[in-house]
């Protein structure tokens, strides 16, 4: 990660060294693989679209008179006999915090070149994304029933039902490509795809191990999503 | 022998704070999910909201997408672009006062 060493180039720390890289020669970020600067800059455009979701979300949310509805009631669970608030919501956050850090695990194994390891926690890791994925089918299953629509719903403020569907469906489709995505890169990891340096299939680059880690990304990224879901949409 | 060891340590981080991180971002959710459970309200409820979202964000920005250890030409251009949605935020709450404002006003006074 920093540890990087350049012939003829003295790394310095902190500003001074941002200052250094941005002028030099040939690359600005020293030492960072194309593809994990290419997936940092696809995730912040990502960033813009999700802050402008939730951005619109708080106008719409601040500028309606009629009451929005009590997030903790319109998705609490009735389990054993009693009301429990935002429960299936707390065991998706679990659910998503779990398989984050599986991941994280997953990329460090892989930089060892830890090739069963790191299979087996990026199989792990996808599973805990399909049950996310499997647990928000079911929420808006339960919602749809109940009459929340995207211009309606029973509980109090019209515009509710529109900024649910559109935030934790566009949440919801980046952890469905993740899962994909994870998916395919536990079968290149068994396979040793990495180890050997194999071609991908739209790419010239040779497989290694910073590809679970590019991945690690993204999958991190969709969990730092959740986060501001979280905070903003249902505990608020 | 002992040189390719001391490079395996630097270059990749031990499992340790790794799992340290990881239970800390389920004490830190837990701890948001009982803000919801007490029913706390009004300032105490959105600042503990806030508190623990942006302390959650940012470890997992910090260790787990390993922020803190990329050099700052890197992470300057990822986080400076925020204050731009920081400003957006603030304009659109000045939005938002203003309609609601509107709003009552003309639904009392009529058009």
């Amino acid at each position: 990660m920093s540890d990087i060493k350049i012939e003829g180039y003295e790394f310095k720390p902190g500003f001074k060294g941002m200052a250094k890289d941005t002028s030099s020669d040939q690359t600005m970020f020293k030492g960072v693989h194309w593809g994990k600067a290419m997936m940092w800059i696809f995730l912040l455009s990502d960033t813009f679209i999700f802050s402008c979701f939730l951005i619109s979300y708080m106008k719409g949310r601040g500028s309606t008179i009629i009451d929005w509805p009590n997030p903790s009631e319109v998705f609490g669970l009735h389990v054993f006999g009693v009301d429990v608030p935002l429960l299936l919501i707390a065991i998706m956050t679990f659910v998503l915090i779990t398989s984050s850090g599986t991941m994280a695990l997953a990329v460090k194994y892989g930089y060892e070149r830890n090739k069963k390891m790191c299979g087996w926690l990026i199989l792990a890791t996808a599973i805990g994304g399909l049950t996310f994925v499997g647990m928000q089918a079911f929420e808006w299953g339960k919602l749809i029933h109940e009459g929340v629509r995207p211009w309606e719903n029973p509980f109090g403020a019209p515009q509710f039902g529109s900024f649910f569907f559109m935030i934790t469906g566009f949440h919801g489709t980046h952890v469905s490509i993740g899962v994909i995505f994870l998916f395919i890169y536990a079968y290149k990891t068994f396979a040793g795809h990495y180890d050997e340096g194999k071609r991908g299939w739209f790419t010239t680059m040779k497989g290694d191990y910073v590809e679970i880690e590019i991945l690690g990304l993204y999958w991190h990224f969709v969990d730092l999503v959740w986060v501001f879901i979280f905070a903003f949409f249902y505990l608020w | 022998m002992d040189k390719t060891k001391k490079q395996e340590q630097t270059s990749t981080h031990k499992i340790g704070i790794y799992l340290w991180i990881w239970g800390l971002l389920f004490v830190l959710s837990f701890f948001s999910y009982m803000v919801d459970w007490y029913q706390f309200q009004g300032m105490l409820r959105w600042s503990l909201i806030l508190f623990f979202m942006f302390l959650k964000a940012g470890l997992i920005m910090a260790f787990f997408m390993h922020l803190y250890w990329e050099r700052y030409a890197l992470v300057n251009v990822l986080l400076w672009p925020m204050t731009a949605i920081a400003c957006f935020i603030f304009l659109m709450v000045a939005e938002f006062e203003y309609t609601v404002f509107t709003r009552f006003f003309y639904f009392v006074v009529g058009g």
